[in-house]
């Protein structure tokens, strides 16, 4: 599934806030059809390298280029196809909390301004079958629901024009055991039946494991370690000597003893 | 990069051929996906609706490259939600059909209920029903919490009054210095110049002094506090409940009414004389600077003859507004900050609605002002 090209490439990027320095020099480049990891102590700066790639901030310095198109370019046109390729599931979910969950899966479809309302309405029902949320859910408003459906509702949004690129911001964060479980099969089904890329930013080894084929480990401001899970266990850093050598980390990846 | 983009841009074509047993075939060939069909969806779902009236037709998906939910669903619809008797798919296109089959149908809508405008009515009556009753228990709070803190001297919340005072007060000084100048100085120059029609210059002290410490003054400062002050104590309200701080103070055991409702209305009950004392000048000097270019007034004449004709009653009637009306702008925006719920159309909808009612509510007590003290002040 996977070959050489790069969906996104990250070239020479340094990110400051202020005299922080996140970034130093980082390189990355996220192939067609792979799901990669970004891995990282808190404020190693996932989350900020992941809103770089959508273009919510600008680094410092360096290039960003996704579906080989510069992220702040000037043609509209390009921009919003690129947009519509891209599917981005936020931490806390970011459902538009005016609209109704049909409404907010409907509206990345309504905005093409080519479904009819017939199509979009099968669409949207098709979508919250696939995320297992029941029809009778559609009408409610996100303050009445639960964190995991929030999340796979904002799954479902994130998936409403079948992106090619998916980003994924902590996707198990701040749900049960079992449904962070049912989330990352809900993930890998969807991997199967479509030619997704992903791009993730995770805390939790199981999701790491049971979801990436490759590994980005941000410390020291830059990537230390890049690679197939296996290959990166290897490497000796002390963070990831503590990330994944720790008891939850060997507990994690002894559950899938066939990975490695 | 280029190949893949055309590949993915060629859009799906039909082709009607005859099989080998002479059966029609139709084949599908290319990308049917949301993004290369883009504005042929309309036309395509005719024109296979039109194809898929024929029950012998054998459709041949198997040639299609790409094939998304939306494209999936368009050929679906045209097929009348069911699959055609002769289907030729490749397993993932099949998934795909099946999960169609298995998608759920959408709620009913709503059915209309021609009682509207009764229902409508009778919501709007219990809500005002609620708002009273709101701000009448917010009020009994705010004396018990009162009570509560004469005998606990040590849980006064200083820092916020003053913060508050600070905020509310010092900060309001420059728009309500300005507006009041302008207002002074038009309400000069339109009154001199009917005042000169009749030889009455003089009284130019009597209409500014009489009509700005007792009525623009404190009007004009309390309704640009509550949409400034009010507006901001809001929001301010409503996004902590968003982030649901307000539940943090409450599972800390630190009372809204002590900690954040009180601490603004005492302080906007002290800030807002002030705010009116200061509007009050600045109008009065914007007026007798006016005065002294149109009229010939000089400034020592204007400012000793202001006393003599203007009762001080007036400046204590101007103040008191001032207090009442400040506190009341504090406590309804608190009332309705504190009713926000955690959603954004909320929020926007609770601070349009607190600084209407404060300002409403602001003419009203102005309106009640002038009723019961209409023998005051005046000769």
């Amino acid at each position: 599934m996977t070959n050489g090209e790069c969906i996104i490439e990250v070239k020479g990027l340094y990110t400051r806030f202020g005299s922080h320095v996140v970034h130093e020099d980082i390189n990355l480049c996220v192939r067609r059809g792979e799901v990669i990891a970004l891995v990282g102590g808190s404020g190693s700066g996932k989350t900020a390298l992941m809103r770089q790639m959508l273009g919510l901030e600008m680094p410092a310095q360096g290039t960003i280029r996704v579906f080989g198109e510069p992220l702040h370019g000037h043609d509209r046109g390009k921009l919003q196809y690129m947009r519509n390729r891209c599917g981005v599931l936020f931490q806390k979910g970011a459902l538009f909390s005016a609209l109704s969950v049909y409404d907010n899966i409907a509206l990345p479809m309504r905005e093409l301004r080519t479904l009819d309302e017939g199509m979009i309405c099968d669409l949207v029902m098709l979508k919250l079958k696939m995320v297992d949320i029941e029809a009778r859910h559609a009408s409610k408003m996100p303050a009445e629901l639960s964190g995991g459906m929030i999340k796979r509702i904002a799954l479902a949004r994130a998936m409403a024009l079948d992106p090619e690129l998916l980003f994924l911001d902590e996707p198990t964060a701040g749900l049960d055991p079992e449904l962070s479980e049912g989330f990352v099969k809900l993930i890998q089904t969807m991997r199967t039946e479509l030619p997704l890329t992903i791009v993730m930013a995770t805390h939790d080894l199981d999701t790491l494991v049971a979801l990436s084929d490759r590994v980005a480990v941000l410390a020291e401001q830059r990537i230390v370690a890049l690679g197939g899970l296996p290959d990166v266990v290897g490497t000796t850093h002390p963070f990831i000597t503590n990330f994944f050598r720790g008891e939850r980390g060997q507990r994690a990846l002894g559950n899938t003893g066939n990975v490695l | 990069m280029m190949p893949e983009d055309q590949r993915s841009n060629s859009s799906m074509i039909l082709r009607r051929v005859t099989g080998d047993n002479g059966a029609p075939r139709l084949v599908l060939t290319g990308n049917c996906t949301v993004a290369a069909l883009g504005k042929r969806l309309h036309a395509l779902s005719a024109e296979l609706a039109a194809y898929a009236a024929d029950p012998e037709l054998q459709w041949d998906l198997t040639g299609i490259e790409q094939m998304d939910d939306a494209g999936a669903v368009l050929l679906w619809r045209a097929w009348g939600s069911r699959r055609p008797p002769h289907l030729l798919l490749r397993p993932e296109q099949e998934r795909l059909f099946n999960r169609m089959k298995e998608a759920p149908a959408p709620p009913a809508p709503m059915p209309r209920n021609l009682l509207w405008p009764v229902t409508v009515l009778g919501k709007a009556v219990f809500l005002l029903w609620e708002h009273l009753i709101g701000l009448v228990i917010l009020i009994g709070q705010m004396l018990l919490d009162i009570k509560y803190l004469i005998s606990h001297p040590a849980y006064i919340p200083w820092r916020e009054i003053s913060a508050n005072l600070y905020r509310t007060g010092a900060q309001a000084l420059g728009i309500t210095a300005l507006v009041g100048f302008l207002i002074g100085v038009v309400l000069s120059f339109l009154s001199s110049r009917q005042l000169q029609m009749f030889g009455a210059d003089i009284f130019i002290i009597n209409i500014l002094g009489v009509s700005i410490i007792r009525e623009l003054g404190p009007m004009l400062a309390a309704i640009l506090v509550a949409g400034r002050s009010g507006s901001s104590m809001t929001a301010q309200l409503g996004v902590m409940r968003v982030t649901e701080e307000l539940d943090a103070l409450t599972v800390m055991g630190i009372p809204h009414s002590q900690r954040l409702v009180l601490p603004k209305v005492v302080a906007l009950g002290i800030a807002m004389p002030l705010v009116v004392l200061w509007t009050s000048a600045v109008a009065l000097i914007g007026g007798m600077v006016v005065a002294e270019i149109q009229l010939g007034l000089s400034y020592q004449f204007f400012l000793n003859k202001l006393p003599d004709v203007v009762p001080v009653a007036n400046l204590w009637l101007g103040v008191g507004k001032g207090a009442v009306c400040g506190m009341v702008i504090a406590l309804i925006s608190c009332h309705f900050g504190l009713r926000i719920k955690s959603n954004t159309e909320s929020l926007g909808e609770g601070t349009t609605n607190s600084v209407v009612t404060a300002i409403t509510v602001v003419i009203i007590i102005d309106a009640i002002f002038a009723i019961v003290f209409s023998n005051v002040g005046l000769r």
